[in-house]
């Protein structure tokens, strides 16, 4: 039999039930993102576990110049390695038709008559090559898809200088190519990068490496350590001109989704806790209203002998309920997210044959008892009062509330104030505290709303700077190897190329103590117009001559500030080791880039007038013609259009854990209403009677209407400035969470997102009067005055 | 939940019900403290029907709320047969409520989300030894109403409610502030007539608070109360039955 104080409980529920509904929906959305978030990452992982060892991918890359077969055999004998291919990678150019610009390409090669001992192929589409037929290839396919190419069709294709025409086999992915961008670019995108793997022979013959490779593949022993390895190859290679071994974590494709996994996590612990903080602060708020409101029940049960931990685990329950409800609802949810942004979002970016979305068990008993938890603490507060209610209350009629304390204020208002406004600010003068909490409460939910926007204008202002105010170029341009200013002074001659500043990357391991990065230093001329380096206030920067400017991301990741010295181990050439000081730190949105002046790296390096590219401005009208000469180039090894990297970020921006805020937004969005909605509910439930009682003195509705929620829009007009304040405070808070290696966001929660989170908590209390004033309306005056809450 | 509250042990039933000695009570401090009692001295044998009159302010809800067990005095004593309420701790005080006493307040005070049933369930759950809900119902004479929930009620009929969920404990004692006090002459000899009956069958000792000095001649004892302490008590030679009061 249910006990009569459960069914008190259930009719309890059943009666607050869109009350109760509005705070289960505030954790549900809590622990849909906590579940969504936590089974992506372990998704991500696992499969991504999971594909590496079905593919067999390498623990180690040794890229070098050209190195006999044999030495292979050397490797082998290192101790700790497993397993060693050698194979022969090289960049290429694809000619699609009707389009000025090449398409970036790797060309990989893949063992004649064997399968491949690592580094396998996941073939999606039509069959392996045939070894005996060199023009067969088989092709990315994210490419293929991107540009509508199928098995059986034909490539054109140029490879160190001479073009071949291809016939593609099949459609491959590989565990190498999760995340695929081409050679010094950031950001992936389907149409302008294309990985073809092709007969050995045939690709050693193309690089003039026959009988050799260019790149060890190593598989490491469980136990081995990858240093050691790295160490021991690299002396090994040297010779051969090694230009260093790296493991998995510099793999650019590894890197990347280690990267998306790291960050995913770091917002699953930091985004999830903030919303179910304030679904805790909520019930908190309607517990304790709702007690105040049964204080009289309370005291009778006291007077009949329930104990106070009878009577508090019955209110418990009340929260245990809502907070489990939604809880259970948020896992539903989460789950359903969690797939659709696995197959929609995740699958698009990063490419899994195939990725399950997988939430570990433990995940929803986390979710599920960190709400209860969360709710529960709100709940404990309120406990105390339970506790601390005298049973002697049960006893005494309903003490007429005391307004003398506002007595003076509303004296003074007398001529200013109608009755009913006078009621209002009574009402509100009277309970400071309780008007506070409201107060607080559509606040800190209209915080949430207005951080979210201010994250959106981050990301919208990462895009901008980054591509209008840090790049100005229209192209830029990548040279195969680097070169002498004469190709600078040739592209300066080209029609309708206005400017042309060259550049010097160098690829580079940076070290501070135990911290290290490998990345690469660019060497920019001293005032650069087309790719400047901003300082942290957003103006533009001179490139120092006398050592590195980091910027923000690399100096927070190698814990160096400016005038420390840092080692740069070049990567390139004659692989020096320098130490450098850090002069400087700029501010950097994509990326992490390290600057240095041109020909003071050029100096360093002893290659004195070296560039590896150039970024151009270009007359618009010609612009056509001067990719059509581009391409006739030698020299050049690709070109890519400021346009079209721009469109890439974007793209970037707006799916992955970019997309997540969108989703965020939603939350943040509903979670405000619920706050707000709560709040007039509360003040309704609580004004009952008053308000049956104006309405039998003969206020009519619309009066009786006006003094409820005229107390709703003055706690909304209180909460707007500390709604905007905590606004600002939680961007700060969710825009770290969302930072990156590759991009960092920084939030801005400018007039505009000032004003839409204005508007929105103003349209909410809107809304959610006129719920509210239906049931205003509907007030049965009889049993209004009956029911003595 | 109920198992944490200890069955009742053996009270010495040779004792008077409630002895009470200088009992003294303050509510608020310093210029502005009240003294609602000053200093009470009252004996209740046990099985009494017991009549508490007094001008309003006087003290009697206020001493019927420490002997009830509700709240704390500032001073003096008061005994439950061997026990002394005013040396007891919150559990103490829980358990004395709990086992022995049964209230039924001035203004009915019922759980207004469960129904009449519900309402005396609400006790009978806790009780040792109840009476069934239905049961209890049955004697204040609403056993056609028990699905009704107070709303759905008259006053009268929500005031019988809460003397079956009173009594529905078989208390030991029976507290009743002002129970008569909202009701027609009909109904409110109906009510006294359902105290008499737990009085005299049940041999429960029942102190009602009144401001009708008529319910007085029912009572075998009768205490005046003016000005926080007691200023006359009689006992009656000759008790009138409920129906004969005069209203
Ligand atoms: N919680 C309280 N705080 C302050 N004073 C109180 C409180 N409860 C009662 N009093 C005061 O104590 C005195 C006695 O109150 P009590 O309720 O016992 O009177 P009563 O005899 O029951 O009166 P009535 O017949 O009007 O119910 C009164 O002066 C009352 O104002
Ligand atoms: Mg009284």
């Amino acid at each position: 039999m249910v006990s009569p104080l459960d069914r008190k409980l259930l009719r309890d529920i059943w009666r607050m039930k869109i009350q109760a509904v509005a705070i289960a929906l505030v954790i549900a959305v809590g622990v849909l993102l906590l579940v969504m978030m936590d089974g992506l990452v372990n998704s991500l992982e696992q499969t991504r576990q999971a594909y590496y060892e079905r593919y067999r991918l390498a623990e180690v890359f040794a890229p070098v110049k050209r190195a006999p077969d044999h030495v292979l055999q050397s490797i082998a004998q290192i101790e700790g390695v497993a397993a060693v291919e050698g194979r022969v990678v090289g960049g290429a150019l694809i000619d699609i038709e009707g389009q000025a610009v090449p398409v970036r390409a790797q060309a990989v090669s893949l063992p004649d008559f064997s399968s491949p001992r690592l580094n396998d192929i996941y073939l999606a589409e039509g069959r392996r090559i045939d070894p005996r037929r060199r023009e067969e290839i088989l092709l990315l396919q994210g490419f293929a898809d991107a540009h509508d190419l199928s098995p059986g069709d034909t490539l054109s294709a140029t490879m160190n200088g001479s073009r071949r025409t291809f016939r593609i086999a099949g459609l491959a992915q590989s565990p190498e190519f999760l995340y695929s961008t081409a050679p010094g670019e950031l950001v992936p995108d389907d149409a302008r990068f294309a990985v073809i793997w092709m007969s050995e022979e045939a690709l050693a013959a193309a690089y003039d490496v026959d009988g050799a490779f260019n790149q060890a593949l190593i598989a490491l022993e469980r136990t081995a350590e990858p240093r050691a390895v790295i160490a021991k190859v690299d002396r090994i290679l040297e010779r051969y001109g090694g230009t260093g071994a790296y493991d998995l974590e510099d793999q650019i494709s590894n890197k990347f989704i280690t990267e998306e996994i790291r960050s995913l996590r770091m917002s699953s612990r930091s985004v999830p806790p903030i919303f179910m903080g304030v679904a805790a602060f909520l019930l908190y708020i309607v517990i304790s209203r709702m007690i105040e409101a049964e204080r009289m029940q309370i005291g009778l049960l006291k007077a009949f002998g329930y104990t106070s931990a009878e009577i508090g685990w019955h209110y418990f329950k009340f929260v245990v309920v809502i907070a489990a409800g939604g809880a259970l609802l948020g896992c539903a949810l989460g789950v359903i997210s969690g797939q659709l942004m696995a197959a929609g979002v995740y699958q698009d970016v990063y490419k899994f044959p195939f990725l399950l979305f997988r939430v570990d068990p433990a995940a929803f008993v986390t979710a599920i008892s960190v709400s209860i938890a969360s709710a529960s603490a709100g709940g404990l507060f309120v406990l105390r009062k339970v506790f601390a209610l005298s049973p002697a209350v049960a006893m005494r009629p309903p003490a007429p509330a005391d307004y003398s304390s506002s007595a003076r204020l509303v004296a003074a208002l007398r001529s200013v104030l109608d009755q009913p406004s006078r009621m209002i600010v009574r009402r509100i003068a009277r309970q400071p505290m309780r008007t506070f909490a409201a107060v607080l409460g559509i606040g800190v939910g209209m915080g949430l709303s207005v951080g979210m926007l201010g994250v959106l204008g981050g990301f919208d202002k990462a895009v901008d700077l980054t591509y209008s105010v840090i790049d100005r170029s229209d192209a830029s341009v990548a040279l195969i190897e680097p070169l002498d200013q004469k190709t600078i002074f040739e592209l300066r001659r080209m029609d309708g190329v206005i400017a042309v500043e060259p550049y010097r990357a160098v690829s580079v391991v940076l070290r501070n103590g135990v911290r290290s990065h490998r990345g690469g230093i660019n060497g920019l001329i001293s005032e650069p117009q087309l790719s400047r380096a901003l300082s942290l206030d957003m103006s533009p920067i001179y490139i120092r001559a006398d050592g590195i400017t980091l910027s923000r991301t690399l100096a927070n990741k190698l814990d160096i500030s400016a005038g420390d010295l840092l080692t740069v181990e070049v990567r390139e050439g004659r692989r020096p080791v320098l130490t450098l000081p850090v002069v400087n730190v700029a501010e950097s949105l994509l990326g992490s880039p390290a600057y240095f002046e041109l020909s003071a790296l050029n100096e360093a390096l002893s290659e004195p007038g070296r560039v590896s590219g150039a970024y151009l401005k270009l007359d618009m009208d010609k612009s056509t013609q001067v990719y059509e000469d581009l391409k006739n180039m030698p020299a050049v090894a690709g070109v890519s259009i400021k346009e079209e990297a721009r469109a890439s970020f974007q793209k970037m921006m707006d799916q992955g854990a970019g997309a997540m805020r969108y989703v965020m937004a939603v939350i943040a969005g509903i979670i405000t209403f619920g706050i707000v909605y709560n709040t007039a509910r509360i003040a309704f439930a609580e004004r009952a009677h008053d308000l049956a009682s104006l309405r039998v003195i003969g206020f009519t509705r619309g009066e009786t209407a006006f003094v409820l929620l005229g107390e709703l829009g003055v706690i909304t007009l209180f909460a707007i400035p500390i709604g905007l304040l905590a606004g600002v405070g939680l961007a700060g808070a969710i825009a770290a969470a969302f930072s990156t290696d590759l991009y960092s966001i920084s939030a801005e929660v400018g007039p505009v997102a000032m004003g839409i989170g204005t508007l929105a908590v103003l349209i909410a209390s809107v809304i959610a009067g006129w719920m509210v004033k239906r049931d205003v309306d509907r007030l049965e005056l009889v049993s209004a005055l009956k029911s003595r809450e | 939940m109920q198992a944490a509250m200890s069955a009742p042990d053996q009270i010495d039933r040779n004792e008077p019900a409630f002895r009470v000695r200088g009992l003294t009570k303050t509510y608020g401090e310093g210029p502005a403290a009240v003294h609602a009692l000053r200093g009470a001295d009252l004996d209740i044998p046990d099985g009494e029907l017991v009549v508490l009159l007094g001008a309003s302010g006087s003290g009697k809800s206020t001493l019927l709320n420490i002997l009830g067990g509700l709240d704390r005095a500032s001073g003096g004593s008061a005994h439950f047969f061997d026990r002394e309420l005013t040396a007891m701790s919150d559990a103490g005080l829980t358990a004395y409520r709990r086992h022995h006493v049964g209230f039924v307040f001035q203004f009915y005070n019922l759980m207004p989300s469960l129904t009449a049933l519900e309402n005396v369930e609400l006790v009978t759950e806790i009780a040792d030894n109840p009476l069934g809900a239905g049961e209890a119902l049955g004697l204040v004479g609403l056993d056609k109403r028990v699905d009704h929930f107070p709303a759905e009620l008259s006053g009268g009929e929500q005031q019988r409610v809460a003397i079956a969920r009173a009594i529905a404990k078989r208390p030991t004692v029976l507290f009743c502030d002002e129970p008569t006090g909202a009701l027609d002459s009909t109904t409110g000899r109906q009510v006294l007539r359902v105290l008499q009956d737990v009085n005299t069958e049940l041999g429960t000792t029942v102190i009602i608070v009144t401001h009708a000095a008529a319910t007085a001649a029912m009572a075998h004892r009768v205490i005046n109360m003016a000005d926080g302490t007691i200023r006359e008590e009689t006992v009656n030679k000759h008790r009138l039955s409920a129906e004969e009061i005069e209203w």
